[in-house]
């Protein structure tokens, strides 16, 4: 029953301030201890989530992060898709180099983000925009 | 709108305020809020004043030219001074709406007989009131945005207290996200704290911050780095053991910084580096 009302949970939250950063983590966390997501995962998810919003705010202008609670067979985990309508992002496999960045932060947004969740998909068109998907298992 | 009509409004201007007032009294219980009657006779007879003056066949059709400023200023200032003097939205919108029925009460007295001219007059007027009322909304919202962003710059000053532990020694506990607008406030705070106090050792206690990205640990580096530059030391204390795994998992390299999972280990360290030592007093035995 428990699993049957976490997987109604599919919501969008816009990205535009960096106040709506603090709203999106906050939002994660709730629904990643809604379902009983351990400590550790809870914090590699919200911390993946704070990497990739904030790419999508500084470099893509914002954009929307789709949540989504997924259950597929046993397992049951949490889907963040990031949309932006930005500029793109020109050469992925660089940008997915530890330390690499074309703004003056660390360079490890995008990688870092990667290892943290245990999907990680990236899609980005030159001049339409860039869509981020993690899933992170309950369990994972 | 023809220019006639707009003639017609500015000649019957006392009119409209006379419904206008009466329209204000039917509708809300204003009572409570304006001092007198007299003020909000004067505030309601400038207002009609202003919005008669300006209004013309150009600016009626569009409600951004060059030319409204005079207005759009002073609906701005009208809906600050009405929220600040307690109204609710809701009493500022009537109010401004009640003014349309008064305008086009008077338009449908005086204007003639053609049904089609006095539509599109009432239309067109109709229209330039909503975009008076949208322009006091949005200036509202505004308001309330200016006073949330004060209150956090506010929080941000209260939330990162700077703390003489000992003598030579500064702590710093950071509850909620470090952004880059607290880390500034953080960093300003700690450096003019060791420069006061003549501390050489600073603890920065992260056991209240949600969550550590790669821009929280640059933002740490950072000030880690600066309270070097001063001839201090500093020591980041409250890694909890979840906070760890993910900075390894992230890539992000802490190992040129002293960081403690207590503040309690942290403090010991900074006893140990100033040569202090905290002991148990043993009683004397002969006593």
């Amino acid at each position: 029953m428990i699993t049957l009302l976490m997987a109604m949970i599919r919501e969008s939250l816009a990205i535009q301030h960096e106040r709506d950063l603090v709203y999106c983590r906050n939002r994660v966390k709730e629904v990643a201890v809604k379902m009983g997501m351990g400590i550790v995962n809870q914090t590699k998810l919200i911390t993946a989530t704070s990497e990739i919003a904030r790419n999508m705010l500084i470099y893509g202008g914002g954009g929307i992060v789709r949540l989504e609670v997924i259950i597929r067979g046993k397992q049951e985990g949490i889907q963040l898709v990031f949309e932006d309508k930005g500029p793109g992002i020109a050469d992925i496999q660089k940008a997915m180099q530890d330390g690499f960045t074309t703004g003056r932060t660390l360079g490890m947004g995008l990688p870092g983000a990667k290892r943290l969740v245990n999907e990680f998909a990236i899609q980005s068109t030159l001049g339409q925009g860039t869509t981020v998907k993690i899933l992170k298992w309950k369990n994972g | 709108m023809g220019t006639e009509l707009f003639e017609i409004l500015r000649k019957n201007k006392e009119k409209v305020l006379q419904l206008w007032l009466q329209a204000q009294q039917t509708e809300t219980e204003f009572s409570n809020n304006f001092n007198t009657a007299d003020e909000l006779r004067a505030q309601s007879a400038e207002f009609v004043d202003l919005l008669l003056s300006t209004i013309d066949e150009s600016n009626i059709q569009d409600f951004s030219p060059p030319g409204l400023e005079s207005l759009t200023d002073y609906i701005s200032s009208l809906t600050i001074s009405r929220a600040r003097q307690g109204f609710s939205p809701r009493e500022t919108a009537t109010y401004i709406f009640t003014l349309k029925d008064a305008l086009l009460q008077v338009l449908s007295e005086q204007a003639g007989t053609d049904p089609m001219q006095l539509y599109k007059a009432s239309m067109q007027l109709s229209k330039f009131v909503d975009n008076i009322g949208i322009l006091s909304f949005e200036t509202f919202i505004t308001g309330r945005e200016d006073v949330i962003s004060q209150q956090s710059d506010e929080m941000a000053e209260l939330s990162t207290p700077v703390i003489r532990v000992w003598n030579g020694i500064l702590a710093m506990p950071i509850i909620g996200t470090l952004d880059s607008a607290r880390t500034q406030v953080v960093m300003e705070n700690l450096l003019q704290g060791i420069v006061d106090t003549g501390s050489s050792i600073a603890i920065l206690d992260i056991s209240g911050v949600p969550a550590v990205d790669s821009l929280v640990a640059q933002h740490l580096i950072k000030t880690v780095n600066a309270t070097r530059l001063m001839g201090a030391e500093c020591i980041i204390s409250g890694i909890r053991p979840e906070i760890a795994q993910t900075v390894v998992h992230l890539g992000i390299d802490l190992s040129q910084m002293i960081t403690k999972a207590t503040l309690e280990s942290a403090l010991k360290f900074a006893f140990n580096s100033l040569q202090l030592e905290v002991r148990r007093i043993q009683k004397d035995k002969a006593n």
